[in-house]
């Protein structure tokens, strides 16, 4: 029971269990109490996910089959887990990340009551059950039920502050726009079925054959369509930024680390049928190359700490979803893992900021919090360097791997890449310095207040930072270390590898050598900068685009919002009242009318009634005679 | 003598008796047509049962006959029901003093 690969059920079950005793006994539990439950269950199940890791065989996919989730003529859909090389690798980013992240909760979250912070720790640990959920699944129904659970889990706690009017209506936002994916997401499963019988991913490699390009065009198009609203791409990305509405912990969790590398797990899972559909995958690096860039640019001039990760979630999200549409599946997931650490380390280390600061997002308010927040300072710092892609930081080789591949494809994509990432490093290293150099900008009370947070926010924070800094070693390239890219080699089950890099060492040299000076060159430009803090009010038409986030949500208000407000409104003003009151009150007044009409024949007289007798039987009587003959 | 002469008698005395029955008010007149509307069916039957035995004659004596017995029913059933009619008629006059059927309506209210 305790052995591989038994030991898989537990991996779901303990959170579900947290949940159940948190969420069920949020008021009688003790804060301490609920932290323990909420955090020791992700302990276990990191535990049980590290034997599975451990165990996992060479070669083909474990199937766990529960039951039979549903059953109806021909079809039928187990409910059953698969342990390969990539489920096993995302079941350890996300409950060990989560651990990490539910021990920093306890600390960060302590100012609420304990009711609400046992309905904290239930949510998170629900949001863990269905992630988990989600990358076990052995098909894309139960990998659905996750994805829907994870959807539900971000609204619950984006909308966790329910009290706030602005963010119930982010969590609202963030809800309606993820179900316009999982609608596509819902037509791509059946299509799947109605075409091939089988939604299992291991029956993928035979459906492929059964399938026509069109179809495999179609539902590749449906399923990435789903993946723009759980992973946050254009057109569907706008819901992001507005989900920092959250507690920091849940932003760094959900919306940074794991629920919106989703999208990329389902697209890295279904990658035969997406190599199969050439178009897709041009669509997808588009899509991504532009998100990135977009993103980046919106970042370069947001001054709310937490927003500018949020966009820098999106932009790195873009970075994956180009890997994927270059074909790169390896390098999308391995910087979706280097991207868990330092993005989940900078949501953090921004927790601990806000923390520090009272409840301060501004970055224009802080500054100087380098004496005050020394291990908030240096992580951060670490979680920037990574992101910024310099070597031997992870970030630098997810990203090298994810430029590589663009390169590969084409060189214009690589240039835009490349632009991107200099994006990244000058905003990263402009919030970097606003926040931490310089003097301070803040009230005097908030100065008086200044503190380094407690052990259990600081101890994620060092932890996740060694791994930023050594979580890309596991993917170093051929290059460097022969036998290098250990993490493609160990996905190769999964995802087969393209044989054959068609690019010499010395342009690999030249690329990286390229990225690596403009990176530094654009942190040291941000540095002289924005070293001294001066104000950056400018009505340069450019700078108040990128301040307004590209006008994309007004955009969306106008465009779309507003015509469903009006058309919702013309449909209770006048619809519902006129056509469909009208039709179903018409339908009882007109029967009443003709009982009205009728009920005079029932006059009393009995001579009335002889007489319509006579008239009835005569005219019986001729159609007798004259029409039935 | 032709059947069209029993015929035309039997129409004309049937359609006195149903615009009696129609028109009148009073319960005994209308109890009278309805008698009267028998009797032109009884008298069709006889008639046409007469004409089948004469025509028939060579082949069975004993057809047509059936015409004439069905006749009889008819006057037992009838006296049987002017029995009870008139008896009705007896306890609607006893009730509401008059036998004009204008006032049997009360079923309405």
């Amino acid at each position: 029971m305790f052995s591989f690969p038994n030991i898989a059920y537990f991996i779901p079950l303990l959170p579900l269990l947290g949940f159940l005793v948190n969420g069920l006994g949020r008021k009688h539990l003790s804060k301490g109490a609920i932290a323990w439950i909420g955090s020791g269950v992700l302990a276990l199940a990191f535990a049980a996910s590290l034997v599975v890791f451990l165990n996992l065989p060479s070669g083909g996919p474990t199937l766990l089959n529960a039951f039979d989730f549903i059953r109806i003529g021909e079809l039928r859909i187990p409910f059953a887990f698969q342990l390969d090389a990539l489920s096993s690798l995302f079941l350890l980013i996300i409950t060990g990340i989560g651990f990490l992240i539910h021990v920093y909760s306890s600390a960060y979250m302590h100012e609420e009551s304990a009711e609400h912070y046992g309905r904290y720790f239930a949510y998170l640990n629900l949001f863990i059950f269905s992630m988990l959920l989600l990358v076990m699944g052995a098909n894309y129904v139960i990998m659905f039920i996750g994805w829907e659970g994870v959807g539900l889990c971000s609204y619950l706690l984006i909308g966790y502050w329910f009290r706030k009017p602005a963010y119930t209506q982010a969590a609202n936002k963030a809800f309606v726009m993820n179900r316009v994916g999982d609608l596509a997401f819902l037509i791509a499963i059946f299509w799947l079925i109605a075409r091939t019988g089988s939604v299992n991913f291991v029956d993928l490699p035979a459906a492929l054959s059964s399938l026509s390009s069109s179809d495999i065009t179609w539902i590749t198009m449906l399923l990435f369509v789903g993946a723009t609203g759980k992973s946050a791409q254009i057109p569907l990305y706008t819901w992001l930024p507005d989900a920092m509405a959250g507690p920091t912990p849940v932003s760094a969790l959900i919306h940074a680390a794991t629920m919106v590398t989703a999208g990329i797990y389902m697209i890295a899972r279904s990658n035969l049928l997406y190599t199969a559909a050439p178009l897709t995958l041009n669509v997808i690096a588009v899509i991504g190359i532009a998100t990135a860039l977009l993103a980046a640019s919106i970042a370069i001039r947001q001054n709310d700490i937490k927003k500018v990760l949020a966009y820098s979630t999106v932009s790195q999200l873009g970075f994956m979803f180009l890997a994927i549409g270059a074909g790169a599946y390896g390098a999308a997931v391995f910087h979706v893992m280097t991207h868990a650490f330092f993005k989940a380390l900078l949501f953090l280390g921004s927790g601990s900021v806000i923390h520090a600061m009272s409840g301060e997002q501004d970055i224009r308010r802080m500054g100087g919090l380098k004496k005050a927040l020394p291990i908030t300072y240096f992580t951060f710092l670490i979680g920037c360097i990574a992101i910024a892609g310099i070597p031997p930081f992870s970030g630098f080789f997810s990203k090298d791997a994810i430029l590589l591949s663009a390169f590969l494809k084409s060189p214009i994509l690589y240039g835009v890449a490349l632009f991107t990432a200099l994006l990244t490093a000058f905003y990263m290293f402009r919030m970097f310095f606003l926040t931490f150099g310089g003097t301070f900008r803040g009230t005097d009370e908030q100065k008086h207040h200044l503190h380094e947070s407690p052990l259990a926010m600081t101890l994620p924070l060092m932890v996740l930072a060694v791994l930023s800094v050594i979580g890309g070693w596991v993917g170093i390239p051929e290059l460097f270390l022969h036998g290098g890219e250990r993490l493609i080699e160990f996905l190769s089950p999964v995802i087969p590898v393209v044989e054959g890099h068609a690019i010499s060492h010395s342009t690999e040299y030249l690329l990286m050598g390229l990225s690596t000076g403009l990176v530094l060159s654009v942190i040291f430009f941000a540095w002289t900068r924005y070293r001294q803090y001066r104000s950056e009010e400018s009505s340069a038409p450019f700078a108040r685009l990128l301040e307004n986030k590209w006008y994309v949500d007004e955009l969306y208000q106008t465009a779309i919002v507003q015509p469903l407000h009006r058309f919702g409104g013309w449909l209770r003003s006048f619809f519902e009242p006129k056509i469909v009151d009208g039709l179903i009150q018409g339908v009882g007044r007109s029967i009443r009318y003709i009982s009205q009409q009728i009920r005079l024949l029932q006059s009393g007289q009995t001579g009335n009634y002889a007489l319509w007798m006579v008239i009835s039987i005569v005219v019986i009587l001729s159609i007798q005679f004259f029409v039935r003959k | 003598m032709p059947i069209n002469y029993y015929l035309f008698l039997s129409l004309a005395l049937f359609t006195i008796g149903m615009v009696g029955v129609l028109t009148r008010r009073n319960a005994i007149i209308i109890f009278m047509c309805i008698e009267l509307m028998l009797n032109a069916v009884n008298l069709l039957l006889v008639a046409f049962s007469k004409m089948h035995h004469l025509k028939n004659l060579a082949l069975n004596a004993s057809v047509g006959t059936d015409g004439q017995l069905f006749v009889f029913f008819i006057m037992v059933v009838a006296a049987a029901e002017v029995s009870v009619g008139l008896a009705i008629i007896v306890m609607m006059y006893r009730n509401i003093h008059s036998v004009d059927i204008q006032f049997l309506n009360r079923l309405k209210h």
